[in-house]
């Protein structure tokens, strides 16, 4: 069902954050308090899903987010099919299309869908027919971890009206900072991001509540969360930097460029981490850190956002 | 718009669950070793009040706790809002503890079988008991209260609606034709 309620009416998927309001965003980090709770009972299941089969389709490698969102649909319980495509028929060349139609007959009722092309998980929206959330497509979106970022800001200061973060390193290449630059604004906070120019694209200026600098210290200045971002070396064909040690030099989020930010600023970073070069260890195992926290709270978020799109929808 | 029949008044609702204290202490021979747990949202309230009354009977202090059935609905395709998840508080350990759950309608008996298995993944507890304060009958699982306000045959047309003080500012209990609150 889809009606209208003052939340406006129910997105069909989450591909990125355009069509969801900040009231519908909003229920979705409150509601994950409640799965928080259920992951700390003897028994971490509750029956919301029972009956529905979720599909994870990942064709892109990836450890934390698939385990996470498997986690999450089956202490929701359900079923779950993952699909590996180093390990399917895409390897022998099947297209996306036919390999989706071959899943839809296994009678799925929603696809998580990672894909190194942006777009991806659009395209499986409009041929599925069914809830898509996308687990990251491309350089593009990767929205359930803005929102565990978002979570992890908000348990720490109760909202994000007001606050500063600052997101440092490779914007280039990182869907995580988009998605952070799209979310994190249309709840109330004002989002800072910064790298060196050859990794700062131009024109994310122009989105709303975001600007951009090249300058670490001027990013950090008042922040009330710091994020480092994975320095994507996979993705850059070169040129992009003069050395990593004179990236490390400039940009690494450590405890000198720490103190430019607000007294107990925390420090987050969506993994895999490469230590002592975006960010240093004292950094990320001091005690601002929540870089662990980020990943407790991803499941939390991940069940939350299967709950929003398949409870109540026939 | 008014209701169709006023079933409780505020003093009938304070002597019903007076009553139902004094049958609690009878059938567990006294309060020990009791909780006594609300259902969202005005089970909670309820519960409140049965914890405060035996107390006063007993001197002996009953913990409360609320219980959100959301997560534990099996009728959630039927509904067309999304529904929001409220809290869950149950800071006491459940085992060999009886809980007695606490709502205000009995109905189809849906809502207390969520309630169940929510309670049953929560811990253990040696026995759960079931109060509310009004029985409308229609049960649709074989579920029955242990103790009563009120059994009030209506017919399926017919809304219930309970107010209480904590969250309507008056006690009642009033009986509405569902087409009179469309």
């Amino acid at each position: 069902m889809n009606a209208p309620t003052s939340m406006g009416p129910r997105p069909p998927h989450l591909l990125d954050f355009q069509e969801w309001t900040p009231e519908r965003l909003n229920a979705i980090l409150d509601n994950a308090d409640t799965m928080l709770q259920v992951l700390d009972r003897p028994v971490k299941k509750v029956p919301a899903l029972q009956g529905l089969t979720v599909c994870n389709a990942f064709f892109e490698n990836s450890t934390r987010t698939r385990t996470s969102f498997e986690l999450a649909a089956r202490r929701m319980s359900a079923d779950v099919l993952t699909f590996a495509a180093g390990a399917s028929s895409v390897s022998k060349g099947e297209s996306l299309r036919d390999t989706l139609e071959v899943l839809t007959s296994y009678k799925v009722d929603a696809y998580i869908v990672r894909h190194h092309a942006a777009g991806a998980a659009h395209l499986v929206a409009r041929y599925s027919g069914k809830p898509v959330i996308n687990a990251g497509d491309g350089r593009r979106a990767h929205p359930t971890q803005a929102l565990l970022d978002a979570y992890t800001i908000r348990q720490e200061y109760g909202s994000l009206e007001g606050k500063k973060v600052a997101i440092l390193g490779d914007v280039r290449h990182s869907r995580v900072a988009r998605s952070n630059a799209e979310l994190l604004p249309k709840l109330g906070a004002q989002v800072v991001l910064c790298g060196p120019a050859t990794l700062l694209p131009a024109g994310l200026a122009s989105m709303p509540g975001v600007t951009l600098t090249t300058d670490p210290k001027e990013a950090v200045r008042g922040a009330h969360a710091v994020m480092a971002l994975r320095l994507q070396r996979e993705r850059m064909s070169g040129g992009f930097l003069g050395s990593l040690q004179e990236y490390a030099d400039t940009y690494q989020v450590n405890d000198a460029l720490l103190k430019e930010a607000e007294s107990g600023a925390i420090v987050l970073h969506p993994g895999p981490m490469n230590r002592d070069l975006e960010i240093s260890s004292d950094a990320a195992d001091g005690p601002q850190s929540r870089i662990l926290k980020q990943v407790e709270n991803g499941q939390a978020i991940r069940m939350s956002v299967l709950y929003h799109l398949l409870v109540g929808r026939n | 718009m008014t209701p169709k029949a006023t079933i409780l008044t505020a003093d009938e609702v304070r002597r019903a669950l007076t009553r139902i204290a004094h049958e609690i202490i009878e059938r567990n021979k006294g309060a020990e070793n009791l909780a006594l747990i609300g259902v969202h949202t005005r089970g909670i309230p309820l519960a409140r009040r049965l914890a405060e009354k035996l107390s006063a009977l007993e001197g002996v202090d009953v913990p409360t706790g609320m219980l959100d059935i959301t997560l534990y609905r099996d009728d959630l395709s039927e509904v067309a809002q999304q529904p929001i998840i409220r809290e869950t508080q149950v800071p006491f350990d459940l085992r060999d503890r009886r809980v007695i759950l606490v709502d205000d309608v009995l109905y189809t008996g849906r809502t207390v079988r969520a309630a169940l298995d929510a309670l049953i993944d929560l811990g253990r507890p040696a026995g759960i008991q079931l109060a509310v304060l009004v029985d409308r009958g229609h049960r649709e699982l074989p579920i029955r209260a242990d103790y009563v306000g009120k059994n009030l045959p209506t017919a399926a047309t017919e809304v219930v609606k309970v107010k209480l003080q904590e969250s309507d500012g008056v006690d009642s209990v009033e009986l509405w034709d569902m087409e009179a609150l469309r």
